[in-house]
């Protein structure tokens, strides 16, 4: 039998063991067992709350990008508008029901990112990545402008006193409840997640991120497959941005502009795109660190300065991410059909 | 009726006529040769077919349906499938996953995302991949392939599809001549069900496997019949000894 020539090539390589189940069960322990450490420390939790609520922007933008190549700095835009909506429902309507509100948020951030996903994506030609970028960019851009002159939604001080999240009489304050609200639904959101990556839709997905032409040769309708990732990216992000306006009180028009939008992009890097977990970690560092700088009496003047060497210096010597020093490539990207004995 | 019948097909890059007046029938069931120097639009006419490029002038038909505006999704989904002169394996992907997407993508998005066919196709691809002698690297990635094995692969691939025509540019292009055999044997058995264009310079591997050649100089059919009959052409062998 004719063994291809050419360079030679190990044969038979064994698939790496996979740790991301461990790193995952981890972060899950360490997260339920948090609320009991802080104990009282009540603005702890809130921070945890906080951080726990920015990681379902952190998951919608490892969607987008680490998963399907999609470029978006404009992803603040769906958690921004979802929060804008539940705080106007809540002070219209007098409406903050659960079983209500976090639908209509979902919704909205689905509606909002299929429509940017039908412009942006669905044109007869494959847009490049480049146009893609520029355009979330600017819808985030635009959006947080015209919220910020428009008096009907606060203008530029925003929407305060939200009205607060209730399952029948009971109301949802800041603290541990919240806080383990707002993880129950991470844990759904991930879980959901990680499903689409490990299904046959990751496949086409991963092969996508990888050659997106090829895939077109196959008979994919590419850009269909990524304005549907996109959407429900849309909808993590809108379910997120409600939460962030129950929990905080308020939303304003920088909740969905650049600057959030940039920080989620920030998150998925530094803690490793494309691994689900590692965009969780980044929001994790990033806002643990930017309180306890921020604190510090000696750096309160520099500590968004030093935040940012820190975050620079990770995505120059480190560009897979936290993540990347224990995760492989292989394990990264995925595996979706048989697998020899792991070593 | 033909499979396919391309049609006075033209088509020019910025002043250079690639392709000019091209007419082909292709039959189900045969393999069908292209052949011609170098710059003769072999791989520009295969790329119109299968919709990298689109054609200025002409039409391609396809099955009876008029496919020459239409995109390579909807060309894969009518039944052409491509492999490309330059090898597009999918590196970070295992060998077995490459095939995996190619078979998996006549399959609706809602079982793609509850993974409703991946056992039903262990089978084939499976099949597939013992076929084209890949199985036991199945687990590596496809991008630690050597380039004889990713040529393999690519053809495995686009059989994956399940095509009704099977376009291929340059498959036993940096193979050794024990390689290029054992690429035809296997692509005979394909011919039952799956009629075959191939762009080949390896004119004795293009003789052992083709029932029809077509030859292609400066963007125009030089000649076209049997393989015997282009054999014994006069306006081939001139082509073939004075700019080959």
């Amino acid at each position: 039998m004719a063994e291809p020539t050419g360079t030679r090539v190990r044969s038979g390589s064994r698939v790496p063991r996979r740790v991301l189940p461990y790193v995952e069960g981890a972060a899950l322990v360490l997260a339920v067992i948090v609320p009991v450490v802080l104990g009282d420390r009540t603005d702890l939790v809130t921070l945890a709350t906080n951080v726990l609520i920015l990681s379902f922007l952190a998951i919608s933008f490892d969607l987008c990008w680490g998963l399907s190549g999609i470029m978006s700095f404009g992803q603040a835009l769906f958690f921004g508008v979802a929060g804008y909506v539940i705080a106007l429902v809540g002070r219209d309507l007098e409406f903050s029901e659960i079983w209500g509100t976090l639908p209509l948020a979902m919704l909205a951030g689905l509606v909002l990112a299929g429509l940017f996903a039908a412009f942006l994506l669905l044109g007869r030609k494959p847009p490049t990545t480049i146009f893609v970028a520029l355009g979330t960019l600017t819808g985030s851009y635009a959006a947080e402008r015209l919220v910020s002159g428009w008096q009907y939604v606060g203008a530029g001080n925003g929407l305060s006193s939200i009205k607060l999240l209730k399952i029948g009489d009971y109301e949802f304050v800041e603290g541990t409840a919240f806080y383990f609200l707002a993880l129950s639904l991470l844990v759904l959101i991930y879980a959901g997640a990680r499903f689409l990556k490990r299904s046959q839709l990751g496949l086409v997905l991963a092969g996508m991120r990888q050659n997106e032409e090829r895939l077109a040769f196959f008979g994919y309708r590419v850009q269909l497959f990524k304005a549907v990732v996109f959407s429900l990216a849309g909808l993590v992000a809108g379910l997120g941005g409600a939460l962030y306006s129950y929990h905080q009180g308020f939303i304003g028009p920088g909740n969905m502009g650049p600057g959030l939008s940039t920080t989620a992009v920030l998150y998925c890097l530094l803690g490793g795109s494309g691994t689900l977990i590692g965009p969780v970690f980044g929001a994790v560092t990033v806002e643990v660190l930017s309180y306890v700088l921020s604190d510090l009496d000696a750096l309160k003047p520099i500590w968004p300065v030093i935040l940012g060497l820190i975050l620079l210096a990770v995505v120059m010597f480190q560009p897979k991410g936290i993540l990347g020093l224990v995760v492989s490539d292989r394990e990264r990207i995925g595996s979706y059909g048989r697998r020899r004995k792991e070593r | 009726m033909a499979l396919l019948e391309i049609r006075g097909v033209g088509k020019t890059f910025r002043t250079l006529r690639a392709l000019d007046g091209v007419d082909i029938d292709v039959m189900a069931g045969t393999f069908h040769g292209l052949i011609g120097p170098n710059g003769s639009g072999k791989s520009t006419l295969l790329k119109a077919i299968a919709g990298a490029h689109v054609a200025d002038s002409g039409t391609i038909v396809f099955e009876g349906r008029d496919i020459t505006r239409a995109t390579p999704y909807e060309r894969a989904r009518a039944g052409l499938s491509l492999k490309f002169q330059i090898t597009a394996v999918l590196p970070e992907l295992s060998v077995y996953d490459n095939v995996l997407l190619a078979m998996q993508s006549a399959e609706t998005l809602p079982r793609l995302l509850f993974s409703l066919s991946r056992r039903a196709l262990d089978g084939e691809v499976t099949g597939l991949l013992e076929r084209f002698r890949l199985i036991d690297r199945a687990d590596d990635l496809a991008g630690e392939l050597s380039h004889g094995q990713q040529q393999w692969l690519e053809i495995a691939m686009a059989l994956a599809l399940r095509p009704k025509l099977l376009l291929l540019d340059e498959p036993t292009g940096g193979m050794s001549p024990e390689e290029r055999r054992v690429t035809g044997e296997l692509l005979e058995p394909i011919k039952a069900h799956c009629a075959l264009i191939i762009v080949e310079h390896d004119l004795h591997f293009i003789r052992d496997i083709c029932d029809r050649l077509t030859v292609l100089d400066q963007g125009k059919v030089l000649d076209q019949g049997d393989v015997e009959a282009i054999q014994r052409s006069p306006k081939v062998q001139q082509v073939f000894t004075t700019r080959v």
